[in-house]
């Protein structure tokens, strides 16, 4: 089996609830990690992320300055300073539908419904390092493939064209969401 | 730190999107440890963690404070955006951190209050009352922990808020279809 040395990852925590940041950088440290930063807002976070370019993202939703959607948005900028393919995983007390896809949509990797668990944070973070997946670029997206239906019949807005219907042997977004965290 | 160098990425291009892949950067943070390995890194943070919980009771009691002032400056001075924005983000706090610090009746009836605050389409025609009651219960629950645990009430009190600000919701939402889809779908979380 697999296991993940979390010495050689660098990690960026953004929350603007410092007990939650405590926690995070408490769970982190006790896998292994050693280079955790952390931020309390958007700001901040990208900020740091383009100084310490961190392996993985862990950020909230809610914050102020601008928000952890607007965090990801602004790191899945092709061009932009920094590394745009870095795995966010958005760790949140919002738990519905319609904000999964929202983060989806938004280039998030993986997300986390809080409460936390030591057991759904190690799980998240093994999935973006052993399987990450495909980027896509389009007109209006540049993020993980979001690619789930298997449907070869599948009309839809953003449904593209070209290529192998290939599809991520992976849950969607939501069905994660819906795992414990 | 884990990087491969970028000129590995691979592009293939189609008519209206394209497709990037690279060989995974973070690989060089993946071991292959035999089965028999014992090291167990979420045992050993799920320690790590119980060795915080002792903390649990004082942030839980500094994140109540933080509702109640929120709550305070509201009625001295009315929901303006900041205000509302503040009484928001401390609810939504208690309900992410309420269950991992022993409080889980407290995170669902802060659950309820950011429902109200999220959808009701005029806050200052929400009846005082039903944020007041929301706000005394979390309070409640978090200051009374003991002896409403004892009697056993907290989680009914929870379940019986959430009732009562449904319905609010569910009429004041009538004529929203898109927040009435949001009231009414179930939680993505389990157990909820």
């Amino acid at each position: 089996m697999y296991r993940i040395d979390f010495n050689k990852l660098r990690f960026l925590v953004c929350d603007d609830n410092a007990h939650m940041r405590r926690i995070l950088r408490t769970l982190l440290h006790s896998f292994g990690a050693r280079e955790v930063y952390e931020s309390e807002d958007g700001a901040t976070a990208l900020e740091m992320f383009s100084h310490y370019v961190p392996d993985i993202v862990i950020t909230d939703w809610s914050m102020p300055i601008f928000d952890g959607l607007e965090l990801a948005q602004m790191i899945r900028q092709p061009e932009a300073n920094g590394n745009p393919y870095a795995p966010i995983i958005m760790l949140t007390g919002h738990s519905e539908k319609r904000r999964v896809t929202m983060a989806r949509d938004a280039g998030v990797t993986e997300f986390l419904a809080k409460p936390i668990s030591a057991k759904g944070l190690y799980q998240r973070i093994m999935n973006v390092v052993a399987n990450p997946r495909p980027f896509i670029k389009t007109k209006n997206y540049f993020g993980p493939d979001r690619r789930r239906n298997t449907n070869n019949s599948y009309v839809g807005p953003e449904r593209r064209t070209g290529g192998e219907m290939e599809v991520m042997q992976q849950p969607s977004l939501l069905d994660k969401a819906r795992i414990p965290g | 730190m884990a990087k491969e160098k970028p000129s590995a990425v691979q592009v293939k291009t189609f008519p209206d999107h394209h497709v990037i892949t690279q060989p995974n950067p973070l690989r060089g943070a993946l071991r292959y440890v035999e089965d028999k390995d014992l090291d167990d890194p979420v045992a050993r943070a799920e320690k790590a963690l119980e060795g915080l919980s002792g903390e649990f009771d004082n942030w839980m009691s500094i994140e109540c404070d933080r509702l109640a002032s929120a709550h305070a400056t509201i009625l001295k001075d009315g929901f303006s955006a900041l205000a509302r924005d503040e009484l928001f983000r401390a609810a939504h706090d208690i309900k992410g951190d309420a269950a991992t610090f022993g409080y889980p009746a407290a995170a669902a009836a802060a659950e309820s209050l950011c429902r109200i605050i999220e959808h009701a389409p005029d806050l200052a025609k929400v009846p005082a009352e039903l944020i007041a009651h929301h706000i005394n219960a979390i309070q409640a629950i978090i200051r009374e922990q003991s002896s409403i645990q004892r009697i056993g009430v907290a989680n009914e009190l929870s379940k019986r808020l959430r009732g009562v600000a449904d319905e609010y919701l569910t009429a004041v939402n009538h004529d929203r279809p898109e927040h009435l889809e949001a009231i009414l779908a179930p939680s993505i979380v389990p157990g909820e």
